[in-house]
């Protein structure tokens, strides 16, 4: 099964990559962004076709390593 | 001085710090690879270099902190034992939770590498107890995410404890903005664990204890980690 974890910044945290990509985006004339923030996307096969199972695995996974829950928040799909 | 310096793959700060710790203790310490599971008996000090473990990869110090090595590195902290974090030791400590909070990219998104000013705020650590309280050291630093976060309630937990033992400060010790090289909150250079037997800092004073390097800074820190251990013996 294919699957995906999203990791984003949570709210109020600064995000100064974020911010020098929204800065970047200015100045090669795209226009009409309003803010960027800067997250990261993890593509995960998993083995098995419980996709109950697949999403119990996928919350361990981020909550162990993949996202650090003091500044993230994450999202887990999983894609079939 | 029973000392034990901890080697990650990717870690290049382990011989500074070995060094000085034989410099200054007298006796060489040893190195602890990661995926040991224990560490030597008798060690009384645990030291997480600084370096780029694992490249950096994912977070700064996230795979390094969930290494093998690490579970003896918490029993070791829970039981009282000593544990110094520099730079990317300080950026695993808080991955691992012995440390609250994160170190973030530097607000100014540069890396930076230069000597910089810190406040000991604490003199009463046995971290610290080389220093006056007040007294402004001068150290290296060298990071790129030293960006020091964490929620409101831990940051006021931080202060109303005492636990800021180093802020970034003006050569005379004032807080300046501009000092605040990486745009910590509070300036926050280094903090320790509820108990005050971890440290975690971004600056590196085991490179500042020599002579023939000009400036001795950073020896206060390690000399007084070896009379506190052996008091404590």
């Amino acid at each position: 099964m294919k699957a995906r974890v999203t990791v984003t910044l949570k709210t109020g945290i600064l995000d100064p990559q974020g911010k020098a990509i929204e800065g970047a985006l200015r100045s090669l004339g795209v226009a009409g962004v309003a803010s960027v923030r800067q997250g990261k996307v993890f593509d995960i096969e998993i083995e098995g076709s419980d996709p109950a199972k697949a999403e119990a695995l996928l919350r361990q996974a981020a909550d162990k390593l993949l996202a650090n829950t003091v500044i993230e928040n994450y999202r887990v799909e999983v894609l079939g | 001085m029973k000392a034990a310096v901890v080697v990650f793959p990717g870690i290049n700060r382990e011989r500074d710090m070995a060094r000085t710790l034989a410099l200054v203790s007298g006796s060489d310490p040893a190195m602890v690879w990661h995926a040991d599971t224990a560490l030597p008996a008798g060690t009384d000090l645990v030291v997480i270099p600084g370096g780029f473990s694992y490249g950096d990869y994912l977070r700064c110090g996230a795979i390094a902190a969930r290494a093998p090595i690490m579970e003896a590195i918490r029993s070791h902290a829970e039981k009282g034992g000593l544990v110094l974090a520099v730079c990317n030791g300080f950026q695993i400590a808080c991955e691992a939770g012995l440390l609250p909070g994160v170190l973030m990219r530097n607000a100014q998104l540069k890396f930076i590498c230069r000597d910089i000013f810190l406040k000991v705020e604490r003199s009463d650590t046995p971290f610290t107890r080389g220093y006056n309280a007040g007294q402004v050291i001068r150290v290296p630093t060298a990071h790129g995410e030293g960006n020091y976060t964490a929620d409101a309630e831990t940051v006021a937990r931080l202060e109303g404890e005492g636990r800021v033992i180093f802020r970034y400060v003006a050569p005379d010790g004032t807080l300046d903005p501009a000092a605040n090289i990486n745009g910590s909150t509070n300036a926050i250079a280094g903090i320790v664990n509820e108990r005050g037997n971890v440290l975690g800092m971004m600056p590196h004073p085991e490179n500042h204890v020599e002579a023939s390097i000009g400036i001795t800074d950073g020896r206060g820190l390690f000399a007084g980690l070896a009379e506190a251990l052996a008091r404590a013996a």
